[in-house]
This record gives structure tokens, sequence and C-alpha cells, in this order.
């Protein structure tokens, strides 16, 4: 099995202090620690287990982020994944779901040979839940969202729970496919000592450039150190689709938002209801 | 949260530059990074990835065994058919650090270990000990490698240490019934089949930590018909291969997610461990002392636990219209909590750093000759090692019983009930000053160092530094207490009396303690006046009045004073 994890470095909105957000309303990533998405860390756990089955299976850990977000790929290989890309290029800066979910899905293609795209349902700065069935959609994919667990894998289907309202359903789908997975699956595993005794040195050639890196000397003995780096050249991407000018998403202003009522709607998922309730959405400035 | 980044003091103790000279000798001089992909190259990434380790068991235990702790304390472990089961959530806890890789913390990496420093280790069971004393046991008796280690054959070590490394838990099976603090006593019976070519144990072992655990040390009578120590022989016992099993989990006090279990032997298949005849006298005193200073780093894990909870307490409840912590009677109480814990982690590392060098230097010697110098060095280590442990043991297990006393106290009514942690750390504390060796043997242990003018040389080599001009007086102060320490040495010598001089042990015994760990905290807050100086002036203040009172004692004393006692 070749498994794909996605996995983003997000502030740790967990934990908000005073100075958490910027005068126009932006996050201030300064302020808050840079951690791996807690959802990721659901996903990566499935991989692991999928590898516990089936110990030739390789986990490939993908993220997009400024030089920084290195780091995740680092805490991916002390849990147990074998490998890490980073996508980084100013040309990928200030992306939209639509935007990071092209260039995720370049990478995916660039690397080919898959059997499975295991990723966060959402992340907890954006809280969008877009980017895996937009990477699922980009490449072509069946999809599972909100994957609670993995419980078999047989005659290239895998069968999964994924967590719905009030219950569980089983799902059954063709790989390669990809799911996402929610925080009621199993938490990760802890970060393993050995491991991380080992790759903490592991660095990306920029990384490895800089002059404060000290483990040049070992980097021919033991390759798994260097994480690959992609830039937007590399996964062979189009400019125009991603960054900023690739985002349709404009963020106009951020305001507080008080609800008043308590009441709740329900709507089918017929058309005419959706329909109904965008129109609702629309009057109100919900949308638009 | 993190138990390990929330305490500055720890880190202070990476720091100490014997560590590089440690770190140097454990390493080999960083020869083994060819080898192993996870050794450090040098002293600055050794020195990083303790760090890492420390901040990952800090993260741990503050996420997961502290949280799990009541849970562990309520259901505990449960007998079934010979066999114990632990609470789940202790069960929770060691499959974390399995998972976690933090079994093997010391043993070398050729048998699958992390090949760090006794003081790295005791640093991270300095840390659990804080979230959960009872896993603290079972995590800690990873520790009994060392004897299989240093005493087993090649042979035994390839089978026996990567298991361990890979989580196997350890028991040291030494009590019996007739054989608590005099085990030249034990009766548990090993013969030896020539037909099976191997040895077998019948008897009932009591009192043992986590007893039915996957590999055993066992002492055993070997040799028929003697009485003594010197009939007592060494063991491997493994559960899988049958023969043990444990007929009680005993009802403690405190401690109830670590089960102390009744052992039957039947005819148990067991493994001669190093020479016939030296299992007392050699490897169970090696074994006992690597134990004793595990309780002490214990009673500093609970006495850190009690410090913290009686801090929060007492600045969050409100009586007469303040924070209590405001009130003079309180804000002593806390601070004095404060000044035990940090003069007591100073004399805990500064044993360590000596057991550490102790150890290494006995690992040399097996390599090669040492050279005269070295030599000479590293009988003084071991010979310090052997004085200091004794007394940090000892020491260390009141100071947690103090500091749990204090920290119900602090809480009132509501430290009496079973709500708050306070409560179990008071139970949990009381047991470190009487498993592996009482404080009243602890003290018989050192006193032979007292009378022989070992711990006073020894504070006069710890007071011989440069110290900043504000720290001058309490230098003075802390020579005036040897002076005081040395005279009462002196006066009970001059009994000539061995009652008189074992009924004073106690005393002089402790006033060595404060002594020393007045000068090494001192040594401490030198390095660092920020992280110390308020603990030393506070607990200089309160070991002064403990000497004045003891040295009144002792030059009041006259041997017939013992008339007074009625046995």
């Amino acid at each position: 099995m070749n498994i794909i994890v996605l996995a983003k470095q997000v502030p740790d909105t967990r934990n908000v202090g005073v100075q958490a957000m910027n005068d126009d309303g932006t996050i201030n990533r300064s302020a808050l620690p840079a951690i791996f998405n807690p959802e990721d860390l659901n996903a990566l756990e499935q991989a692991l287990r999928l590898k516990d089955l089936y110990p030739e299976s390789k986990i490939t850990l993908i993220t997009m982020g400024p030089h920084r977000a290195a780091e995740i790929l680092r805490q991916g290989l002390y849990r147990g994944a074998d490998e890490g890309i980073l996508l980084t290029d100013r040309a990928f800066a200030g992306a939209d779901t639509l935007a990071t979910s092209y260039a995720l899905s370049m990478a995916i293609k660039k690397l080919g040979n898959y059997d499975m795209i295991l990723c966060g349902r959402q992340a907890i700065d954006g809280d969008t839940a877009q980017v895996g069935p937009q990477v699922a959609t980009e490449l072509g994919l069946p999809q599972v969202t909100y994957v609670k667990r993995i419980v078999s894998l047989a005659d290239g289907k895998v069968t999964v729970e994924r967590s719905i309202e009030n219950g569980i359903e089983l799902v059954k789908a063709p790989l390669p496919l990809l799911l996402t997975v929610d925080g009621s699956a199993m938490n990760c595993r802890p970060v393993n000592t050995y491991k991380m005794l080992r790759f903490h040195r592991a660095a990306t050639p920029t990384e490895q450039a800089a002059g404060d890196y000290r483990y040049t000397s070992q980097l021919s003995s033991d390759p798994a150190l260097t994480l690959r780096e992609w830039s937007l050249a590399d996964i062979d991407g189009d400019a125009s689709r991603c960054g900023l000018s690739g985002s349709p998403t404009k963020v106009r202003n951020v305001e507080n938002v008080i609800f008043q009522t308590k009441e709740s709607k329900r709507y089918t998922a017929s058309d005419e209801d959706i329909k109904s309730f965008i129109g609702e959405l629309l009057n109100n400035h919900t949308l638009g | 949260m993190n138990f390990y980044t929330d305490n500055k003091n720890l880190e202070h103790y990476l720091k100490h530059p014997l560590m590089q000279r440690i770190v140097a000798m454990q390493e080999h001089d960083y020869a083994q990074s060819s080898e192993y992909n996870y050794a450090p190259i040098d002293f600055a990434e050794a020195v990083e990835g303790y760090r890492r380790v420390l901040e990952l068991v800090g993260e741990l235990c503050a996420e997961v065994v502290a949280p799990n702790a009541m849970e562990v304390e309520n259901n505990g472990p449960t007998l079934c058919a010979g066999r114990v089961n632990y609470a789940p959530a202790t069960i929770e806890n060691l499959e974390l650090f399995r998972r976690a890789g933090l079994m093997g913390i010391s043993m070398p990496r050729r048998f699958g270990g992390l090949n760090f420093p006794r003081t790295i280790f005791i640093l991270i069971e300095d840390i659990v000990s804080r979230a959960d004393a009872a896993f603290g046991n079972l995590w800690g008796l990873q520790d009994c490698a060392e004897t299989i280690l240093n005493f087993g054959s090649d042979e035994q070590k390839q089978r026996y240490l990567p298991k361990i490394c890979a989580g196997a838990t350890m028991s040291m099976d030494l009590t019996e019934p007739d054989a608590g603090s005099d085990l030249q006593s034990v009766r548990l019976k090993a013969t030896y089949s020539e037909q099976d070519a191997c040895w077998y144990l019948d008897g009932v072992k009591r009192f043992i930590t986590n007893g039915d655990s996957d590999v055993h040390l066992v002492l055993a009578r070997s040799e028929e018909g003697s009485v003594d120590g010197r009939g007592l022989s060494l063991f491997i016992v493994e559960k899988e291969c049958g023969g043990v099993h444990t007929r009680r989990i005993e009802n403690k006090m405190g401690i109830h997610g670590s089960p102390t279990c009744e052992l039957v032997f039947n005819h148990a298949k067991a493994e001669l461990c190093g020479s016939r005849r030296m299992g007392l006298i050699k490897y169970v005193m090696s074994l006992m002392n690597g134990a004793r200073l595990g309780i002490a780093t214990q009673s500093v894990g609970i006495a850190q636990a009690a410090y913290n909870e009686a801090l929060e307490y007492a600045r969050s409840r409100k009586q007469f219209g303040k924070t209590i912590i405001n009130f003079p009677a309180v804000y002593d109480m806390v601070g004095a909590m404060k000044a035990r814990l940090d003069a007591l982690r100073s004399l805990l590392y500064e044993t360590a750093r000596n057991v550490d060098m102790a150890g290494l230097f006995d690992e040399l010697s097996r390599e090669r000759t040492l050279t005269p110098q070295e030599r000479a060095e590293s009988k003084l280590f071991a010979k310090k090692a052997d004085a200091l442990t004794p007394i940090v043991k000892g020491i260390g297990s009141e100071i947690a019983n103090m500091n749990a006393y204090d920290c119900v106290q602090v809480h009132g009514g509501s430290g009496y009930m079973r709500d708050y942690v306070c409560e179990r750390l008071y139970r949990d504390a009381r047991i470190t000053s009487i498993y592996e060796g009482t404080t009243q043997l602890q003290v018989v242990a050192a006193i032979r160092y007292a009378t022989s003018g070992f711990y006073t040389q020894l504070i006069e080599e710890y007071l011989a530094i440069d110290v900043p001009a504000e720290m001058l007086m309490l230098h003075g102060r802390i020579a005036a207490m040897l002076a005081a320490y040395r005279q009462a040495v002196e006066r009970v010598q001059s009994f000539e009396n061995q009652e008189a001089t074992d009924f004073l042990a106690r005393r002089l015994y402790e006033m060595a303690a404060y002594t020393l760990m007045s000068v090494l905290l001192l040594h401490d807050a030198v390095a660092d006046g920020q992280l110390f100086a308020k603990s030393l002036h506070r607990f200089v203040a309160t070991a002064e009045s403990l000497i004045c009172g003891h040295a009144a004692y002792i030059s009041a004393f006259t041997p017939d004073f013992l008339q007074n006692y009625d046995k």
C-alpha cells in the first residue's frame, strides 16, 4: 500500500490569548504556537494502523506552507511516517481552499502510484472542510468524508465507518480513494523517542543549506534525513490557479456575529429545499 | 500542559558542568553515531535529544498519566486465576510509554536501549512520579535491567534486555514473610536439577511490587543448610515459563495502581544470574542502591506535586477577604515546601551525577585498565555515591511526607476530602520512607560516613566555592552549621558507647543531610540566582534551626539518659 497523508501546520487556536487576532481580523500567527492540525493527526493514525497491518506500506506526508512548515513533516516522521514532501513557493502564498487543493492534487499526480489519500476533515484555523473533497474532485477520485475508522481492506475495496448525524454509517468503496478523517477517530500514537532522536536531523534542502544545520555529515549515510521540497515548477503547476491569483475567495471584512435565536430549521437534500435555503442566506446577507 | 516545560528548575540540571564529562563517557566519545542512526554526534546534540525526550515525557505525563491517576487509583489492579490484571488506565499508560519508546532509557543501544545517563533517567522519573507515583513504580522497575546488564551472562543479556527495552515489565522479588529488612533470612528454595540442567524455585515471596511482572529477579537460597546471606543467589524467572502465581494483591494505604503481590513459586524454572552465593552480598546490594535512588526520585516527584497543589489552592482560596497565600502562616508553609523541594533536588542530582560517574568508571574498567589517577577518581565517585544515596533516600522520603502533610494542611477541610489530589499524595508519600529500606535503615547505612568524617570532608569541599557578595552571609551560616555538626559528631564519639551512637545516629544524619542540602543548594543558587536564591534563603533559615536544635540535644546528652527508656 502506498498511502498519502495530507497535513497542515496551523496556529494552535485551542489556546487563544488576547493577542491571537490582528486588528484587521486576521490571525496573528506569531502569537500562537504552530502545531500539527489535530484532525490530520487522526488521519495519520489511520494510515499508521494500515501500516501496522501491512508493514510493507509506505506513508508519504505532504504539506504546503512556508519553509517552517517542514516541522510538520518531522513531527510525522517521529510518529512513523516514512517520508515527507514540503510544497513551498511564493506562488502558493495566499491560497484559499481551491488553490490549495489544486497545488496538493498536482503534487499527488507527480508523486503518482498511490492507493489511498488520507487527510483531516478540516483544519482548526479555517474550519472549511473543503480541501479534502476538492483534492478528490481534482484527481477524479471517490471520497468518503467524516471517517471514524478504517474497518477492513480487501479485494481492492476499503470498508470504513463514517460519522453521521445520530449514528455511524458503514461505507465500502474502491481504491484508490480519498478519506477525510474526523476528530472522533482514534488519537494519534505518541512521538517515538528513537525516531525523534534520528529524525530531528531531517531537513529540506533549504534548511540544510542554512548556516546552522549541523548534520551534513550524516546525510549520505541516512538518506531519509533529506525531506523533499517541491516548488510550483516541480509540480508542473499553472501559476494562475495557485496562490492569491488562483483563489476566488476574497475576505471583505470580518465581524463578530452573535446568534440571537436558538431555533433550528431542517432542510432535506432535495434541490428545492437547498434552493430555498440559499435564498434565505442571501436575503439575510449571510452570503453575498 | 507540560510537566517538563512548566518547571524551569528541571532544565537547570542539564547544564551542570559535570554533564559534559558524563555524556562523553556514556557515549564513548560519540563513537556510536555511525553505527546507530539515533546516536548523537556530539554533546550539543545529546543534550538537545535529552531535552526533546523530557519535553515528550512532560507532555505525556500532563496530558495522559496525571489525568489517569484518579482512575488508576479507584479501579486499581485485580487478581484473576493467579494473574494480575492492571486497571484499564494503567494499561493505557504503559502502552503509551511503550509506543513512545521509553522502556529502555539507560540500556545500551546494542540491546535496543536509548543509552541515556542515569541523571537523565532520573529527570524522567522525577516527572513521571509527579504525575502518578504508582505508575512511576511500574515504569521505573525497568531499572532492574541494570542488574542483568552488569552481572548476567552475554546470552542472558541478549535474551532479556531487548524484551525489556520493548516494554516487558520487571520486578525484584526479595522480601518474604520472615525476611523484610533482614534479607539474610530469605528462605525461598533453589534446587539445581542435573537432569534438566536448570534451577527450580519453591516458596513464597511477599510485598512484591509489580509481582506478576514479565521478568523477575528473585533472591533465593541455593546453598542447602546455609543460614546467612552467603547462601543466597540471584535468579531470573520469566513469567511465560510458568510456575509463579500471585496468591494475593495487598490492600494498601496508597499507590493503589502499583500491585503489591504475594507470590507462590511452585517448581518455577529459573536461571542463575551471576555467581552462586553472591546474590545478596553483591547483586542485591547494587540493585537496592539503584532502587533507593529511584525512591528518592519518586519522593521528589511527590514533593513537587504536593507543592504545586498547595500553591494553586493557596492562590485561589479566599478567606477573610483575601487569598490565603497572603497570610504569613500559609506562605510560610508553602514557601518551606518549595525550599525543601529545591534543596532536595540539589542533593538528588548531585547524587545522580556521582552514581553516573561511578558506574561509567566501572564500565570503563571492564574495557581497559584504568590509570592510577582514574582509579583514584573512580573510587572517590563511588564513595560519594554510596555516602549520598542513603541520605537522599531517607531525607527525600521524609520531605515527601512533610510536603504531603503541609499540602493537606493548606487545603484545610477540603484536603481531608477524597475529592482533591492532595489526599492521594498524602497516602502515596507514606510508603516512600518505608520501602527499599526504612529511614531508620538509611541512617544505619549512612552513619559510618558520619563517624569517619567523610560527610564533613565532603561538605568542606562543597564550601570551597566562590560566592557572590549577596550570598557571603549564607555561606558563613552554612559553614557554622558544619561546625555545629562536626562538634556533635565529636561529642557522640567521645562517649565511646555503641548504643549511644546508634541512639543519636538519626540526629547526626539529619544534621549532615540538612548541611549538605544547604551547601548544594548554594551551588545551584550561585549558578542560577534567579531560580534558587529565594529558596536558599528560606532553606538555610530552616536548616539552621533544625541543626541548632539537634546540637542542643546532643550537647545535653549523656549515655545515662538512655535509662529513661522502658523496653
